[in-house]
Protein backbone atom coordinates (compact mmCIF):
# COMPACT_ATOMS: atom_id res chain seq x y z
CA UNK A 1 0.00 0.00 0.00
CA UNK A 2 1.10 3.50 -1.15
CA UNK A 3 0.39 6.86 0.65
CA UNK A 4 -1.72 9.33 -1.26
CA UNK A 5 0.72 11.88 -1.21
CA UNK A 6 4.30 12.77 0.13
CA UNK A 7 4.44 15.68 1.37
CA UNK A 8 7.66 16.66 2.64
CA UNK A 9 10.81 14.72 1.37
CA UNK A 10 14.22 14.78 3.14
CA UNK A 11 15.40 17.57 1.54
CA UNK A 12 12.32 19.67 1.87
CA UNK A 13 11.96 18.48 5.63
CA UNK A 14 15.95 20.02 6.45
CA UNK A 15 14.62 23.14 4.59
CA UNK A 16 11.40 23.57 6.76
CA UNK A 17 13.81 22.87 9.89
CA UNK A 18 16.29 25.56 8.91
CA UNK A 19 13.33 28.16 8.52
CA UNK A 20 12.17 27.04 11.77
CA UNK A 21 15.03 27.89 13.84
CA UNK A 22 15.44 31.10 11.93
CA UNK A 23 12.26 32.66 13.17
CA UNK A 24 13.09 31.09 16.89
CA UNK A 25 16.33 33.26 16.79
CA UNK A 26 14.28 36.01 15.62
CA UNK A 27 11.57 35.93 17.53
CA UNK A 28 13.56 35.52 20.56
CA UNK A 29 16.40 37.35 19.53
CA UNK A 30 19.24 34.69 19.78
CA UNK A 31 19.17 31.54 21.80
CA UNK A 32 20.29 32.71 25.22
CA UNK A 33 18.05 31.59 27.83
CA UNK A 34 16.15 28.90 25.60
CA UNK A 35 15.50 25.68 25.79
CA UNK A 36 14.01 22.67 23.61
CA UNK A 37 12.17 20.09 25.31
CA UNK A 38 10.76 17.59 22.95
CA UNK A 39 7.73 15.18 23.06
CA UNK A 40 7.63 11.60 23.42
CA UNK A 41 8.28 9.69 20.14
CA UNK A 42 9.23 12.01 17.46
CA UNK A 43 9.48 15.49 19.14
CA UNK A 44 12.56 14.08 20.52
CA UNK A 45 15.16 13.84 17.56
CA UNK A 46 13.33 16.83 16.32
CA UNK A 47 14.44 18.91 18.73
CA UNK A 48 17.78 17.61 18.32
CA UNK A 49 18.24 18.65 15.32
CA UNK A 50 16.71 22.32 16.22
CA UNK A 51 19.20 22.31 18.87
CA UNK A 52 21.84 21.61 15.93
CA UNK A 53 20.96 24.19 13.75
CA UNK A 54 20.85 27.04 16.79
CA UNK A 55 24.33 25.48 16.87
CA UNK A 56 25.07 25.71 13.46
CA UNK A 57 23.06 29.65 13.48
CA UNK A 58 24.43 31.42 16.22
CA UNK A 59 27.56 28.81 18.31
CA UNK A 60 25.23 28.39 21.43
CA UNK A 61 24.33 24.90 22.98
CA UNK A 62 20.89 25.08 23.79
CA UNK A 63 19.71 22.26 26.86
CA UNK A 64 17.26 19.75 25.59
CA UNK A 65 14.47 17.54 27.59
CA UNK A 66 12.23 14.92 26.59
CA UNK A 67 8.89 14.99 28.22
CA UNK A 68 6.17 12.41 28.23
CA UNK A 69 3.12 13.14 28.76
CA UNK A 70 1.12 9.39 29.02
CA UNK A 71 0.23 10.19 32.27
CA UNK A 72 -1.25 13.76 32.11
CA UNK A 73 -3.77 12.78 28.96
CA UNK A 74 -7.33 12.99 28.83
CA UNK A 75 -8.37 10.15 27.21
CA UNK A 76 -6.94 7.32 28.76
CA UNK A 77 -10.18 5.82 28.88
CA UNK A 78 -9.81 5.27 25.44
CA UNK A 79 -6.71 3.23 26.13
CA UNK A 80 -7.21 -0.65 26.05
CA UNK A 81 -3.62 -1.47 26.89
CA UNK A 82 -1.25 0.89 28.62
CA UNK A 83 1.92 1.99 27.04
CA UNK A 84 4.87 1.52 28.49
CA UNK A 85 5.38 5.23 30.35
CA UNK A 86 8.48 6.48 28.56
CA UNK A 87 11.18 9.02 30.75
CA UNK A 88 10.89 12.33 31.30
CA UNK A 89 13.87 14.28 31.47
CA UNK A 90 14.67 17.75 31.77
CA UNK A 91 18.25 18.12 33.17
CA UNK A 92 17.89 21.80 33.40
CA UNK A 93 16.58 24.51 35.61
CA UNK A 94 13.12 25.98 33.99
CA UNK A 95 12.20 28.98 35.87
CA UNK A 96 13.63 32.14 33.65
CA UNK A 97 13.48 29.92 30.62
CA UNK A 98 11.90 30.41 26.99
CA UNK A 99 10.98 26.62 26.33
CA UNK A 100 10.21 25.99 22.89
CA UNK A 101 8.12 22.22 22.97
CA UNK A 102 8.36 20.23 19.94
CA UNK A 103 6.42 17.53 18.19
CA UNK A 104 5.79 16.05 14.98
CA UNK A 105 2.16 16.92 13.62
CA UNK A 106 -0.18 18.74 15.88
CA UNK A 107 -3.82 17.72 15.72
CA UNK A 108 -6.70 18.42 18.09
CA UNK A 109 -4.51 19.87 20.66
CA UNK A 110 -4.71 17.55 23.52
CA UNK A 111 -1.14 16.61 23.65
CA UNK A 112 -0.26 19.98 23.65
CA UNK A 113 -2.64 20.50 26.63
CA UNK A 114 -1.02 17.44 28.08
CA UNK A 115 2.48 18.65 27.94
CA UNK A 116 1.80 22.03 28.90
CA UNK A 117 0.67 20.37 32.50
CA UNK A 118 3.26 18.28 32.40
CA UNK A 119 5.97 20.90 32.25
CA UNK A 120 4.60 23.37 34.38
CA UNK A 121 4.38 20.53 37.00
CA UNK A 122 8.27 20.61 36.55
CA UNK A 123 8.73 24.48 37.00
CA UNK A 124 7.80 27.74 36.23
CA UNK A 125 9.45 28.56 32.41
CA UNK A 126 9.44 32.50 31.82
CA UNK A 127 7.72 31.52 28.64
CA UNK A 128 6.32 28.51 26.38
CA UNK A 129 6.43 28.68 22.95
CA UNK A 130 5.48 25.65 20.38
CA UNK A 131 6.98 23.87 17.21
CA UNK A 132 5.46 21.48 14.80
CA UNK A 133 6.49 19.79 11.91
CA UNK A 134 3.36 19.71 10.42
CA UNK A 135 -0.02 21.29 11.42
CA UNK A 136 -3.01 19.48 10.40
CA UNK A 137 -5.69 20.94 11.77
CA UNK A 138 -9.12 19.84 13.54
CA UNK A 139 -8.05 21.80 16.90
CA UNK A 140 -10.58 20.54 19.94
CA UNK A 141 -8.49 22.94 22.20
CA UNK A 142 -7.24 26.98 21.70
CA UNK A 143 -4.39 26.00 20.90
CA UNK A 144 -1.57 27.09 17.92
CA UNK A 145 1.97 26.67 17.31
CA UNK A 146 4.46 29.26 16.92
CA UNK A 147 6.50 27.90 14.30
CA UNK A 148 5.41 24.87 11.96
CA UNK A 149 6.89 22.97 9.38
CA UNK A 150 3.91 22.51 7.15
CA UNK A 151 0.25 23.31 7.02
CA UNK A 152 -1.86 20.64 5.86
CA UNK A 153 -5.25 20.96 5.37
CA UNK A 154 -6.29 17.11 6.13
CA UNK A 155 -9.56 15.30 6.54
CA UNK A 156 -10.23 13.27 9.49
CA UNK A 157 -10.35 10.28 7.62
CA UNK A 158 -6.87 11.11 6.81
CA UNK A 159 -3.31 9.90 8.76
CA UNK A 160 -0.25 12.27 8.45
CA UNK A 161 2.84 9.94 8.81
CA UNK A 162 5.99 11.27 9.95
CA UNK A 163 8.98 9.42 9.43
CA UNK A 164 12.62 10.43 10.69
CA UNK A 165 15.83 8.95 10.17
CA UNK A 166 16.59 8.51 13.75
CA UNK A 167 13.34 6.24 14.26
CA UNK A 168 12.18 5.11 11.32
CA UNK A 169 15.37 5.17 9.03
CA UNK A 170 14.43 7.77 6.55
CA UNK A 171 12.64 11.21 6.29
CA UNK A 172 9.55 12.30 5.10
CA UNK A 173 5.79 13.64 5.45
CA UNK A 174 3.39 10.97 4.05
CA UNK A 175 -0.31 11.61 4.05
CA UNK A 176 -2.37 8.10 3.97
CA UNK A 177 -6.25 7.15 4.03
CA UNK A 178 -7.25 5.88 7.32
CA UNK A 179 -8.14 2.83 6.36
CA UNK A 180 -5.23 1.97 4.15
CA UNK A 181 -3.35 2.44 7.35
CA UNK A 182 -5.76 0.52 9.53
CA UNK B 1 1.07 -8.56 25.79
CA UNK B 2 -1.81 -10.44 26.50
CA UNK B 3 -4.94 -8.69 28.16
CA UNK B 4 -4.49 -7.07 31.39
CA UNK B 5 -5.45 -8.60 34.16
CA UNK B 6 -8.53 -6.87 36.00
CA UNK B 7 -7.11 -7.63 39.79
CA UNK B 8 -3.92 -7.93 41.07
CA UNK B 9 -4.26 -10.84 43.82
CA UNK B 10 -1.65 -12.99 43.27
CA UNK B 11 0.31 -13.64 40.08
CA UNK B 12 -1.77 -16.51 38.45
CA UNK B 13 -2.55 -14.46 35.47
CA UNK B 14 0.33 -12.39 35.27
CA UNK B 15 3.03 -12.68 32.22
CA UNK B 16 6.61 -12.12 32.87
CA UNK B 17 6.09 -9.26 30.21
CA UNK B 18 3.14 -7.46 32.25
CA UNK B 19 5.06 -7.99 35.43
CA UNK B 20 8.41 -6.39 33.54
CA UNK B 21 5.83 -3.59 32.10
CA UNK B 22 5.51 -2.70 35.78
CA UNK B 23 8.92 -2.75 37.04
CA UNK B 24 9.00 -0.63 33.92
CA UNK B 25 6.87 1.92 34.65
CA UNK B 26 7.73 2.09 38.48
CA UNK B 27 10.88 3.82 37.42
CA UNK B 28 8.91 6.71 35.89
CA UNK B 29 6.90 6.98 38.75
CA UNK B 30 9.91 7.21 40.91
CA UNK B 31 11.10 10.04 38.87
CA UNK B 32 7.63 10.87 39.35
CA UNK B 33 8.33 11.30 43.59
CA UNK B 34 11.95 13.52 42.59
CA UNK B 35 9.76 15.75 41.16
CA UNK B 36 9.13 19.19 43.23
CA UNK B 37 5.25 18.22 42.14
CA UNK B 38 5.17 14.64 43.27
CA UNK B 39 1.34 14.24 41.38
CA UNK B 40 0.35 13.40 38.13
CA UNK B 41 -3.39 13.32 36.85
CA UNK B 42 -3.30 10.20 35.57
CA UNK B 43 -6.15 8.46 38.31
CA UNK B 44 -8.25 11.93 38.55
CA UNK B 45 -11.92 11.64 39.16
CA UNK B 46 -11.35 7.47 40.52
CA UNK B 47 -12.07 7.11 44.15
CA UNK B 48 -9.75 3.54 45.65
CA UNK B 49 -10.69 2.57 48.89
CA UNK B 50 -8.17 1.33 51.19
CA UNK B 51 -10.16 -1.56 53.34
CA UNK B 52 -8.06 -2.61 55.94
CA UNK B 53 -9.49 -5.59 58.19
CA UNK B 54 -6.17 -6.24 59.75
CA UNK B 55 -3.68 -3.38 60.95
CA UNK B 56 -1.00 -2.18 59.01
CA UNK B 57 0.24 1.59 59.04
CA UNK B 58 2.95 1.17 56.64
CA UNK B 59 1.61 -0.58 53.68
CA UNK B 60 -1.72 1.42 53.95
CA UNK B 61 0.31 4.58 54.04
CA UNK B 62 1.92 3.63 50.82
CA UNK B 63 -1.14 2.45 48.82
CA UNK B 64 -2.62 5.68 50.02
CA UNK B 65 0.15 7.90 48.92
CA UNK B 66 0.23 5.99 46.03
CA UNK B 67 -3.19 6.60 44.93
CA UNK B 68 -2.93 10.48 45.95
CA UNK B 69 0.22 10.88 43.72
CA UNK B 70 -1.71 9.49 41.04
CA UNK B 71 -4.82 12.38 41.92
CA UNK B 72 -6.98 9.60 42.84
CA UNK B 73 -9.55 10.26 45.96
CA UNK B 74 -8.83 7.93 48.54
CA UNK B 75 -11.74 6.18 50.82
CA UNK B 76 -9.64 4.85 54.08
CA UNK B 77 -11.56 1.73 55.65
CA UNK B 78 -9.97 0.77 58.90
CA UNK B 79 -12.64 -2.83 60.02
CA UNK B 80 -11.44 -1.86 63.81
CA UNK B 81 -13.48 1.53 63.74
CA UNK B 82 -16.10 -0.17 61.97
CA UNK B 83 -19.60 -2.67 61.98
CA UNK B 84 -16.87 -5.30 61.25
CA UNK B 85 -16.02 -5.18 64.72
CA UNK B 86 -19.91 -5.46 65.65
CA UNK B 87 -20.03 -8.88 63.67
CA UNK B 88 -21.35 -7.42 59.83
CA UNK B 89 -19.75 -9.88 56.99
CA UNK B 90 -16.92 -9.19 54.46
CA UNK B 91 -19.58 -9.31 52.32
CA UNK B 92 -22.19 -6.65 53.73
CA UNK B 93 -18.79 -4.06 54.26
CA UNK B 94 -17.58 -4.50 50.41
CA UNK B 95 -21.18 -3.85 49.03
CA UNK B 96 -21.72 -0.85 51.36
CA UNK B 97 -18.42 0.36 50.42
CA UNK B 98 -19.22 -0.43 46.50
CA UNK B 99 -22.35 1.36 46.81
CA UNK B 100 -19.86 4.69 47.97
CA UNK B 101 -19.15 4.28 43.96
CA UNK B 102 -15.63 2.96 44.96
CA UNK B 103 -14.04 2.62 41.57
CA UNK B 104 -11.14 -0.09 43.26
CA UNK B 105 -10.48 -1.59 46.33
CA UNK B 106 -7.17 -2.35 48.00
CA UNK B 107 -7.55 -5.44 50.76
CA UNK B 108 -5.65 -6.20 53.68
CA UNK B 109 -7.36 -9.62 55.46
CA UNK B 110 -6.33 -11.92 58.22
CA UNK B 111 -8.21 -14.53 55.92
CA UNK B 112 -6.50 -16.26 52.90
CA UNK B 113 -8.96 -15.67 49.89
CA UNK B 114 -10.59 -12.57 51.38
CA UNK B 115 -9.27 -10.35 48.54
CA UNK B 116 -10.76 -12.76 46.05
CA UNK B 117 -14.22 -12.38 47.79
CA UNK B 118 -14.07 -8.95 47.69
CA UNK B 119 -13.30 -9.42 43.93
CA UNK B 120 -16.36 -11.75 43.63
CA UNK B 121 -18.99 -9.16 45.76
CA UNK B 122 -17.35 -5.63 44.28
CA UNK B 123 -17.12 -6.19 40.87
CA UNK B 124 -14.28 -3.75 40.88
CA UNK B 125 -10.82 -3.97 40.13
CA UNK B 126 -8.77 -5.24 43.71
CA UNK B 127 -5.72 -5.30 44.45
CA UNK B 128 -4.44 -7.30 47.42
CA UNK B 129 -2.47 -5.44 50.29
CA UNK B 130 -1.59 -8.86 51.88
CA UNK B 131 -4.33 -11.89 52.60
CA UNK B 132 -3.65 -14.58 55.77
CA UNK B 133 -0.62 -16.50 54.68
CA UNK B 134 -1.38 -16.80 50.99
CA UNK B 135 -0.12 -13.66 49.13
CA UNK B 136 1.23 -10.13 48.94
CA UNK B 137 1.60 -9.06 45.84
CA UNK B 138 3.02 -5.57 45.85
CA UNK B 139 5.34 -6.32 48.91
CA UNK B 140 7.24 -8.87 46.27
CA UNK B 141 6.40 -6.78 43.49
CA UNK B 142 8.49 -3.71 45.20
CA UNK B 143 11.58 -6.50 46.49
CA UNK B 144 11.94 -7.69 42.74
CA UNK B 145 12.19 -3.80 41.61
CA UNK B 146 14.85 -3.00 44.36
CA UNK B 147 16.75 -6.36 43.71
CA UNK B 148 16.72 -5.22 39.84
CA UNK B 149 17.10 -1.67 40.83
CA UNK B 150 20.60 -2.30 42.99
CA UNK B 151 21.20 -5.04 40.83
CA UNK B 152 20.76 -4.03 37.49
CA UNK B 153 18.96 -7.41 36.33
CA UNK B 154 16.80 -10.11 37.90
CA UNK B 155 18.27 -12.96 35.87
CA UNK B 156 20.30 -15.37 37.56
CA UNK B 157 20.56 -13.67 40.24
CA UNK B 158 20.45 -15.61 43.63
CA UNK B 159 17.68 -14.17 46.41
CA UNK B 160 17.90 -16.29 49.97
CA UNK B 161 15.03 -15.25 52.24
CA UNK B 162 15.35 -16.23 55.96
CA UNK B 163 12.68 -16.84 58.39
CA UNK B 164 9.70 -17.71 59.19
CA UNK B 165 8.39 -18.72 55.78
CA UNK B 166 5.55 -20.92 56.83
CA UNK B 167 3.80 -17.79 57.81
CA UNK B 168 4.44 -15.39 55.47
CA UNK B 169 2.65 -14.59 52.69
CA UNK B 170 5.79 -12.26 51.46
CA UNK B 171 7.83 -15.05 51.21
CA UNK B 172 5.33 -17.17 49.18
CA UNK B 173 4.66 -14.36 46.65
CA UNK B 174 8.55 -13.79 46.51
CA UNK B 175 8.81 -17.75 45.63
CA UNK B 176 6.16 -17.76 42.92
CA UNK B 177 7.23 -13.92 41.45
CA UNK B 178 11.03 -13.84 41.22
CA UNK B 179 11.64 -17.37 39.29
CA UNK B 180 9.03 -15.40 37.04
CA UNK B 181 11.51 -12.69 36.64
CA UNK B 182 14.53 -15.00 35.82
CA UNK B 183 15.70 -15.30 39.49
CA UNK B 184 16.89 -18.14 41.67
CA UNK B 185 15.22 -18.37 45.15
CA UNK B 186 16.81 -19.59 48.22
CA UNK B 187 13.79 -20.44 51.31
CA UNK B 188 15.56 -20.94 54.79
CA UNK B 189 14.44 -21.53 58.00
CA UNK B 190 13.86 -24.16 61.33
CA UNK B 191 12.47 -27.04 59.85
CA UNK B 192 9.14 -26.44 61.56
CA UNK B 193 8.95 -22.92 59.61
CA UNK B 194 9.59 -23.93 56.21
CA UNK B 195 6.75 -25.47 54.43
CA UNK B 196 7.47 -28.62 52.19
CA UNK B 197 5.03 -27.77 49.87
CA UNK B 198 6.69 -24.83 48.45
CA UNK B 199 9.50 -27.24 46.82
CA UNK B 200 7.57 -27.70 43.94
CA UNK B 201 7.58 -24.16 42.65
CA UNK B 202 10.35 -23.76 39.60
CA UNK B 203 13.26 -22.33 40.60
CA UNK B 204 12.72 -23.00 44.54
CA UNK B 205 14.82 -24.69 46.60
CA UNK B 206 14.45 -25.02 50.62
CA UNK B 207 17.01 -25.49 53.46
CA UNK B 208 17.52 -25.33 56.52
CA UNK B 209 20.95 -24.78 56.78
CA UNK B 210 21.10 -21.20 56.88
CA UNK B 211 25.28 -20.70 56.36
CA UNK B 212 24.71 -22.23 52.67
CA UNK B 213 21.30 -20.45 51.73
CA UNK B 214 23.49 -17.26 51.79
CA UNK B 215 26.75 -18.60 50.33
CA UNK B 216 27.21 -16.73 47.29
CA UNK B 217 23.46 -15.09 47.61
CA UNK B 218 23.30 -11.82 45.73
CA UNK B 219 20.26 -10.59 47.86
CA UNK B 220 19.49 -11.68 51.42
CA UNK B 221 16.04 -10.88 52.78
CA UNK B 222 14.97 -11.46 56.55
CA UNK B 223 11.68 -12.34 57.06
CA UNK B 224 10.09 -11.25 60.31
CA UNK B 225 9.68 -13.49 63.61
CA UNK B 226 6.34 -12.62 65.21
CA UNK B 227 5.92 -12.60 68.55
CA UNK B 228 3.82 -15.80 69.08
CA UNK B 229 6.02 -18.00 66.62
CA UNK B 230 8.77 -17.32 69.53
CA UNK B 231 7.17 -18.90 72.30
CA UNK B 232 4.29 -20.99 70.18
CA UNK B 233 6.12 -24.45 70.11
CA UNK B 234 8.37 -23.70 66.99
CA UNK B 235 11.43 -22.83 67.84
CA UNK B 236 13.56 -24.49 70.37
CA UNK B 237 14.33 -21.12 71.40
CA UNK B 238 14.31 -17.50 70.73
CA UNK B 239 18.86 -17.91 71.53
CA UNK B 240 19.30 -20.98 69.43
CA UNK B 241 17.23 -19.35 66.05
CA UNK B 242 19.08 -16.12 66.25
CA UNK B 243 22.43 -18.21 66.34
CA UNK B 244 21.29 -20.02 63.32
CA UNK B 245 19.27 -17.94 61.34
CA UNK B 246 19.79 -14.47 62.35
CA UNK B 247 20.80 -12.13 59.45
CA UNK B 248 23.96 -10.80 60.37
CA UNK B 249 27.57 -9.47 59.50
CA UNK B 250 29.03 -13.11 60.06
CA UNK B 251 26.42 -14.58 57.83
CA UNK B 252 26.62 -12.13 55.09
CA UNK B 253 30.39 -12.73 54.79
CA UNK B 254 29.46 -15.70 53.15
CA UNK B 255 27.20 -13.72 50.41
CA UNK B 256 28.30 -12.01 47.14
CA UNK B 257 30.68 -8.77 47.30
CA UNK B 258 27.67 -6.73 46.32
CA UNK B 259 25.71 -8.68 48.45
CA UNK B 260 22.04 -6.18 49.15
CA UNK B 261 20.23 -6.74 52.51
CA UNK B 262 16.28 -6.40 52.54
CA UNK B 263 13.42 -6.94 54.93
CA UNK B 264 9.29 -6.29 54.46
CA UNK B 265 8.85 -4.74 57.91
CA UNK B 266 8.67 -3.79 60.57
CA UNK B 267 11.71 -5.06 62.30
CA UNK B 268 12.60 -7.16 64.99
CA UNK B 269 15.96 -5.64 65.46
CA UNK B 270 18.78 -7.72 66.63
CA UNK B 271 15.95 -10.94 66.63
CA UNK B 272 15.69 -12.10 62.81
CA UNK B 273 18.43 -9.14 61.72
CA UNK B 274 21.13 -7.64 63.14
CA UNK B 275 21.24 -4.23 64.14
CA UNK B 276 24.82 -3.83 62.14
CA UNK B 277 23.40 -5.50 58.90
CA UNK B 278 19.67 -3.80 59.05
CA UNK B 279 21.84 -0.18 59.21
CA UNK B 280 24.89 -1.06 57.13
CA UNK B 281 25.86 -0.89 53.70
CA UNK B 282 24.58 -3.45 52.41
CA UNK B 283 21.38 -2.78 53.73
CA UNK B 284 18.25 -1.71 51.48
CA UNK B 285 15.56 -1.08 53.80
CA UNK B 286 14.43 2.00 53.02
CA UNK B 287 14.85 2.12 49.83
CA UNK B 288 12.45 -1.04 49.95
CA UNK B 289 10.08 1.71 51.41
CA UNK B 290 10.67 4.37 48.73
CA UNK B 291 10.37 2.17 45.85
CA UNK B 292 6.96 0.58 47.61
CA UNK B 293 5.08 3.92 46.68
CA UNK B 294 6.42 4.00 43.04
CA UNK B 295 5.54 0.12 42.58
CA UNK B 296 1.92 0.99 44.11
CA UNK B 297 1.43 3.89 41.64
CA UNK B 298 2.51 1.67 38.55
CA UNK B 299 0.10 -0.87 39.71
CA UNK B 300 -2.77 0.98 40.12
CA UNK B 301 -2.36 2.72 36.71
CA UNK B 302 -1.93 -0.96 34.98
CA UNK B 303 -4.94 -1.64 36.89
CA UNK B 304 -7.35 1.27 36.54
CA UNK B 305 -6.29 3.33 33.86
CA UNK B 306 -9.07 3.04 31.23
CA UNK B 307 -10.80 0.54 33.42
CA UNK B 308 -12.88 1.61 36.36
Amino acid sequence: MNPKATILNADEMRRALTRIAHEILERNRGAQDLALVGIHTRGIPLAARLAAKLHELEGVDVPQGRLDITLYRDDLSEIARQPIIRETQVPFDLNQRRVILVDDVLYTGRTIRAALDALIDLGRPAGIQLAVLVDRGHRELPIRADYVGKNLPTSQGEVVKVKLHETDGSDSVELWNLEDVQ
Amino acid sequence: MNARPRHLLDFDDYTPERLGAILDNADVMRAVLDRPVKKVPALQGLTVCTAFFENSTRTRTSFELAARRMSADVLSFAAGSSSVSKGESLRDTIETLTAYKVDAFIVRHHASGAAHLVAKYSGKPVINAGDGRRAHPTQALLDAYTIRRELGSLEGKNVTIIGDVRHSRVARSNAQLLPMLGANVTLCGPATLLPRDLAHLPGVKLTTNAQDAVTGADAVMALRLQGERMNGGYLGSLQEYIREYQVNDALLARASDDAIVLHPGPMNRDVEISSAAADGPRSRILQQVENGQAIRMSVLYHLLVGRA
